[in-house]
């Protein structure tokens, strides 16, 4: 079968079948393609018009067609269509929806001679069928068939005759940009711009040896790993474009590099054919150079720019590499204003002062998967913007050349040895726009990213647990709660979700008790729960770095942590308390050997700070020591005046036993707030009780069994005192003598004046039960904590009859919904999204806090 | 908002006269010396007895007992007062409003100088003594000096302890506070109903809807007193008027993580002036449309609406309660020209397309509110994404607050007022902004041209 011909054919993109009726066409698409790739006119003629001979129904058909055609491409799905593409003006409209689209658009010319073609005509339609329409189209198909690669048609393939028609294999060609299967390790390196020297000190730094001719010229770098990934820009301004091109030309050839085309490039390319181009920005400086150099290593520079593609996607698809960047809508995508944007950026059409296109700062609007890495702006500090980064930092204005290695993310830089070149621009650039600092370096994301699209407040976020809805007030009210007294939200990668009380006792006298939280347990289908002490004390988030260096990289640079409360303030009022308080913590994972064991260098951690009075003067002052007070000296007051008027024969006696109780229950009430009042001075007398490591680099361990928990508690409580640890039981909620140990152990616990304890769900949630989601912990507090939350009297029978019926409903799946938010958060912030995506979620979580619940509850 | 169980409170009031006749004191108050006279009152039972009843002294008292259960369900929040009836588990004042609320009820006759047996009895000066033995009240003794003093009579107040358990706390808010004088009952009766709440900085409840405002009852003294002007005012913005943002940081955090009122723009300092001099930067700038970023309830759009030569004025802040008051300050120009003025929920450190298309942007009295930490966030949404032509800053100046507020580490004009910035501070940071974001400054005087401290408020132009 060495004659059957092969047709290449793009991996995605738009082919158009063309030839008379009766050339083969269909059968040709059926036996080369898949049908779901296949649009076909007969299709769209009885699906709008029953009967596909009615020419009625013939521009309603071709509407179908282009619809379908145009949907598919925009979703970059390769498309064949089936019809008869015999008119110049039916071809025209299908290129200009591949372009459209960016794709390219591929003929495949069927040309059989009129005799066959009749022939299957009078098959399909009988012997009486009009076949004058062959001959005609016949004519106009060869009249067209030179003209087609000027109407917008990439390439064009011509069938000779039915042997060739019926025995053509189709090859498919892969995108130029489609690198997908390489998934490096990689180097990224920005803007060179002719600086060969301080190009050759970067890859040295790297780790690549450097291989030289005989004239001592690098030609080639290598590493046993890595590939190095050129994001355009080599030439013009510097002193040695020839030198640089010369390496990286080596590198592309022996496979060690891959290089996208710089805008530069694409001007050298113009000149060096002889084009009318002004040798402006440097060009004069490389034609200069290459002047000193041979005809044949010009023609082989010229042969390599002029080969460059505009963009890689690369590494499964997570990775773009373009020159100036590239929206998501183009990745993948091959057309002219694909590349224009790839090589020259979006720019609005308006210059600056210095005469310089002002370009669209496409990064901020940018929301895809892939990381994008480019170059084309100098810049002085390279800034993640929304999972982008732009890694020119103008080497040759002399600052500096940098490399981005991937995956790691790690930035690495060689100082520019001079200045190599004035630029028209001041560098750093002051103007805003990319030379600005980015959003996520000054911790701002946009109000459209937090449910303020607009005057629409409100919305969802998609989390891995389900959707959760945000309400319009609910984020009106996070809004502003973040922006008056929340920390910086880079470090907000969590905030802590309610915790659901246990379903009301029942036994009448109380309110909760743990013999509810094991059936609930059991009831949903989980068999093992850990009971945690609960400590008197204050909820709070926790985030340790190693050192500045992970501050700076995961979080806010120039500091070492923070630590903030549930509603993401500042916990402590005084830095340098916070100060000494994260030395300390610092110090105890040091101590514990977390950095090495969990291959990080920063923690964050959830827990409770102590004392409750922490912070909290005038919490305590304002609501309950005033109580207290107020009653101290009013009740014995009533209590002799009571006295009194009973020795005057009055019938007070009901007053008088009411006054006492409530002057016995005030008492109780007291005890519980003194108790967990203690001064600290600075940090001393601050104890911090985490319960949960809920993550560290690259990963989140929230959703980690509550043992797995408490075993790092103790290990931190071990290696520095100011970690409490947290007392704990394992217990089986089907058996009954372990149920029983539990309540008693909860009773010892509160007797002895503690705040009670939480039930969490072993293996760790989310679980889902038999109805639903299963609480990731449920809370039984002690009958004296449940007067600071419900006041002095609130077992008094009435007042308790009332409590007992209140609405747990609403904190349960507020609990819950912020659970799956704070899951997302971390899972996000592990997976390196950008602080819009790690942000929505924490946002999502203090909007639900702000719901109109009971907040004791 | 939160349904709250409350506490059960206690409130004593004993008033003593020696020298009267027992039946005398009785018929007076409207009271029964020898029964225990009970009035259901819609918050709780107050209980009118009498301790001593002898030919030396006669002391009657009143025990309201407030039932927070009851007060949910009848007041619910069908009325005003539904904010302080919220809080009053934690709120003393809010008692003390309940309280002045029953004595005008259940004395009501007497208050009103009722006696129909014998009329001229009510106008008989007694030697009265009255007993409180927790009194609410933020200024302490010399506040309740100051407010008795004047109507004749003798203050003895004492500090309550706030805990014996928790030493070196200091004493509560409350007085035990002891009246003594020559004084007629009815008058006795209206200076507590009116200077009970006025000591606990709270507002004047109704008690349930059979007395009107108890300030008529004190028509006869009140014009006369000397400090009337911090008895007849209402208070200032309470807690109804926090946005649930702030009510719920006060839940779970207490009043010290910093609530008061919504920031910007409420400097009483230096009064309006700085708004005249950011107008007259506008106008100077050739500005046809403004955002106000924290316009706060509005005092500058005001200012703003007034002026025909701007098209387009939009205020935003990021409290709900600041907007609605703007709202209400500014609903007569909204329904005249709605297409000119719009009012948005926003935050200056939020991205923000609506901010961008104006010609000037407006941040007064705004920075100082801002962490340090998150400027450069506010930067980046004002000077580097919305980057109007103008941007016009104020803040008050560090060096120059009025010594009476300055006193005490963090004591700022505004409670939210966290980081007030010295002028070298303030033109640091405003040379910086500039150069970042390419932007021109220069600095504009506002108030006085005082050969003293310089002005009160400082202000930045930026242009480009």
């Amino acid at each position: 079968m060495s004659s059957e011909r092969v047709l290449t054919v793009p991996q995605s993109g738009l082919v158009l079948l063309v030839g008379v009726p009766g050339a083969g066409k269909t059968t040709f698409a059926a036996r080369n393609f898949l049908p779901s790739q296949i649009v076909g006119l007969d299709f769209c003629r009885v699906a709008v018009g029953d009967d596909p001979t009615d020419p009625t129904a013939d521009g309603d058909a071709l509407d179908l067609l282009h619809h379908m055609v145009r949907l598919r491409l925009g979703r970059g799905l390769l498309t064949v269509v089936d019809a008869g593409n015999v008119q110049e003006r039916a071809r025209r409209q299908l290129a200009r929806i591949a372009k459209d689209n960016d794709v390219p658009c591929t003929a495949i010319v069927l040309d059989v001679p009129e005799s066959p073609a009749r022939q299957r005509v009078r098959e399909r339609h009988g012997p009486a069928a009009d076949t004058r329409d062959v001959a005609l189209q016949y004519r106009e198909l060869h009249r067209g068939l030179g003209r087609m690669q000027r109407q917008g048609i990439g390439r064009v393939h011509v069938l000779h005759g039915p042997p060739e028609v019926d025995t053509a294999v189709i090859a498919y060609e892969r995108s130029t940009d489609d690198r997908r299967d390489r998934t490096g390790p990689f180097d990224i390196i920005g803007d060179v711009h002719g600086c060969r020297s301080e190009l050759e000190a970067l890859l040295t730094e790297l780790g690549y040896a450097l291989h030289r001719d005989r004239l001592g010229r690098a030609v080639d770098a290598t590493h046993p790993e890595r590939t190095v990934l050129f994001v355009g820009d080599l030439v013009d301004r510097g002193p040695d474009s020839p030198g640089v091109l010369r390496l990286v030309m080596g590198m592309v050839a022996s496979g060690h590099a891959l290089c996208v085309s710089g805008n530069h490039e694409n001007k050298l390319v113009r000149a060096l054919k002889g084009g009318a181009v002004r040798p402006s920005h440097g060009l004069a400086e490389t034609l200069e150079q290459l002047d000193a150099e041979s005809e044949e290593f010009r023609a082989r520079v010229l042969a390599f720019c002029a080969g460059l593609v505009d963009h890689y996607r690369l590494d499964g698809g997570r990775l773009v590499v373009a020159h100036a960047g590239l929206a998501e809508r183009y990745h993948g995508r091959t057309s002219g204003r694909v590349r224009s944007f790839a090589l020259y950026g979006e720019t609005i059409g308006a210059t600056d002062e210095y005469g310089l296109p002002v370009r669209h700062p496409w990064a901020n609007d940018y929301r895809g998967r892939a990381t994008v890495v480019y170059g084309h702006v100098p810049t002085p500090e390279p800034e993640w913007v929304n999972n982008t980064i732009c890694l020119d930092t103008g080497c040759v204005f002399g600052g500096r050349l940098t490399a981005l290695r991937y995956p790691e993310r790690a930035l690495v830089a060689v100082p520019a040895e001079r200045i190599w070149y004035r630029p028209a621009r001041p560098f750093p650039s002051p103007h805003a726009g990319p030379g600005a600092p980015a959003l996520r370096a000054v911790g701002a994301v946009d109000a459209g990213d937090v449910f303020m699209d607009g005057d629409r407040l409100g919305g969802k976020v998609e989390t891995a647990h389900g959707t959760v809805r945000v309400g319009p007030e609910q984020a009106a009210a996070a809004l502003e709660m973040m922006s008056r007294f929340a920390v910086d939200p880079r470090w907000l990668l969590y905030l802590p979700p309610a915790i659901a009380p246990v379903p009301t006792s029942g036994d009448p006298a109380l309110l909760e008790r743990p013999e509810e939280a094991f059936t609930h347990y059991l009831d949903n289908g989980v068999h093992r729960v850990v009971c945690q002490e609960k400590h008197a004390g204050t909820r709070a988030v926790v985030v340790v770095c190693r050192d500045e260096g992970a501050a700076a990289r995961r979080f806010v640079p120039e500091a070492l942590g923070a630590v903030y409360t549930r509603t993401g303030r500042p916990f402590f009022a005084d830095p340098e308390v916070e100060a000494e308080v994260l030395t300390a913590l610092r110090e105890a994972v040091g101590a514990a050997g977390l950095w090495e064991d969990l291959d990080t260098d920063w923690v964050a951690l959830d827990g409770e700070l102590l004392p409750w009075s922490l912070g909290k003067e005038d919490l305590i002052r304002d609501r309950y020591a005033t109580v207290g007070a107020a009653a101290r000296a009013a009740l014995p007051e009533a209590a002799r005046v009571l006295a009194a008027a009973a020795e005057r024969g009055l019938d007070v006696a009901g007053l008088a036993r009411r006054v006492e109780e409530r002057a016995t229950r005030i008492e109780a009430f007291s005890r519980v707030y003194r108790r967990d009042s203690r001064p600290t001075r600075g940090p001393a007398g601050v104890r911090y009780a985490p319960f949960a490591l809920l993550a560290a680099e690259g990963a989140s361990f929230a959703g980690r069994d509550p043992l797995w928990h408490m075993g790092l508690a103790e290990r931190l409580a071990e290696a520095g005192p100011l970690v409490l640890a947290t007392r704990y039981l394992v217990v089986a909620t089907a058996d009954p003598g372990e149920v029983t140990a539990a309540a008693t152990w909860w009773r010892d616990l509160v007797d002895a004046g503690g705040a009670g304890m939480v039930v969490k769900p072993s293996p760790g949630a989310p679980i889902r039960g038999s109805a639903g989601p299963v609480q990731p912990g449920l809370k039984v507090r002690s009958p004296e904590h449940l007067r600071i939350a419900y006041g002095p009297d609130y077992d008094v029978p009435g007042q308790l009859a009332v409590l007992r019926n209140r609405r747990l409903a609403r904190v349960s799946a507020m609990a819950l919904s912020q659970h799956a938010l704070g899951l997302e958060a971390l899972a996000r912030h592990a997976r390196q999204e950008p602080l819009r995506r790690v942000h929505q979620p924490v946002f999502g979580v203090l909007a639900l806090g702000a719901e109109p619940v009971d907040p004791r509850l | 908002m939160a349904k709250r169980h409350g506490h059960t409170w206690s409130v004593l009031l004993t008033i003593s006269a020696t020298r009267c006749p027992v039946t005398e004191f009785g018929l007076l108050l409207h009271s029964d010396p020898d029964t225990v006279q009970t009035v259901e009152q819609a918050h709780g039972a107050a209980h009118v007895f009498y301790p001593e009843a002898n030919e030396q002294r006669c002391t009657a008292a009143l025990l309201l007992e407030v039932d927070p259960l009851r007060l949910r369900r009848t007041r619910g929040g069908r009325t005003p007062d539904f904010a302080s009836v919220q809080y009053v588990n934690d709120q003393p004042y809010a008692a003390s409003s309940l309280f002045a609320a029953t004595i005008a009820a259940v004395f009501h006759r007497a208050l009103n100088g009722e006696c129909p047996e014998r009329p001229e009895r009510v106008r008989t000066v007694l030697d009265l003594t009255l007993h409180l033995p927790a009194v609410p009240c933020d200024g302490g003794p010399g506040q309740a000096r100051q407010l008795f003093e004047p109507l004749g009579w003798t203050v003895t107040a004492e500090p309550v302890p706030l805990d014996p358990g928790l030493p070196g706390w200091g004493d509560s808010r409350y007085l035990a506070l002891t009246l003594t004088g020559e004084q007629r009952v009815a008058d006795a009766l209206s200076h507590l109903c009116v200077l009970l709440p006025a000591l606990a900085g709270a507002p004047r409840l109704l008690g349930d809807g059979r007395e009107a405002d108890p300030l008529r009852h004190a028509a006869g003294w009140l014009p006369g007193h000397p400090h009337r002007a911090q008895i007849a005012d209402p208070p200032p913005e309470g807690h109804d008027e926090d946005g649930i943002a702030v009510r719920r940081l006060v839940e779970v955090e207490g009043r010290s993580t910093g609530t008061g009122s919504p920031p910007a723009h409420e400097t009483p300092a230096d009064g309006g002036r700085h708004a005249d001099a950011v107008l007259a930067v506008l106008l100077e700038e050739n500005a046809r449309s403004v955002v106000d970023l924290g316009c706060g309830s509005g005092r500058l759009l005001a200012l703003l609406c007034a002026e025909p030569t701007l098209e387009r004025i939009t205020g935003v802040d990021v409290a709900g309660a600041a907007l609605r008051r703007a709202e209400r300050l500014l609903g007569q120009d909204r329904i005249d020209e709605p297409a000119r003025l719009a009012l948005l929920t926003g935050s200056v450190l939020y991205r923000d397309d609506r901010f961008a298309s104006h010609d000037a942007a407006v941040l007064m009295n705004v920075v100082e509110h801002i962490e340090p930490g998150r400027l450069p966030a506010m930067e980046q949404v004002v000077f580097g994404h919305a980057a109007p032509r103008t941007v016009v800053v104020t803040t008050p100046e560090a060096d120059s607050a009025p010594r009476d507020v300055a006193e005490g580490a963090g004591a700022y004009r505004h409670p939210d007022q966290r980081f007030a910035w010295t002028r070298d501070r303030f033109r640091a940071w405003a040379q910086r902004v500039a150069r970042v974001h390419g932007y021109r400054v220069r600095y504009v005087p506002v108030g006085p041209d005082d050969p003293g401290p310089g002005p009160a408020t400082q202000m930045g132009v930026f242009t480009r």
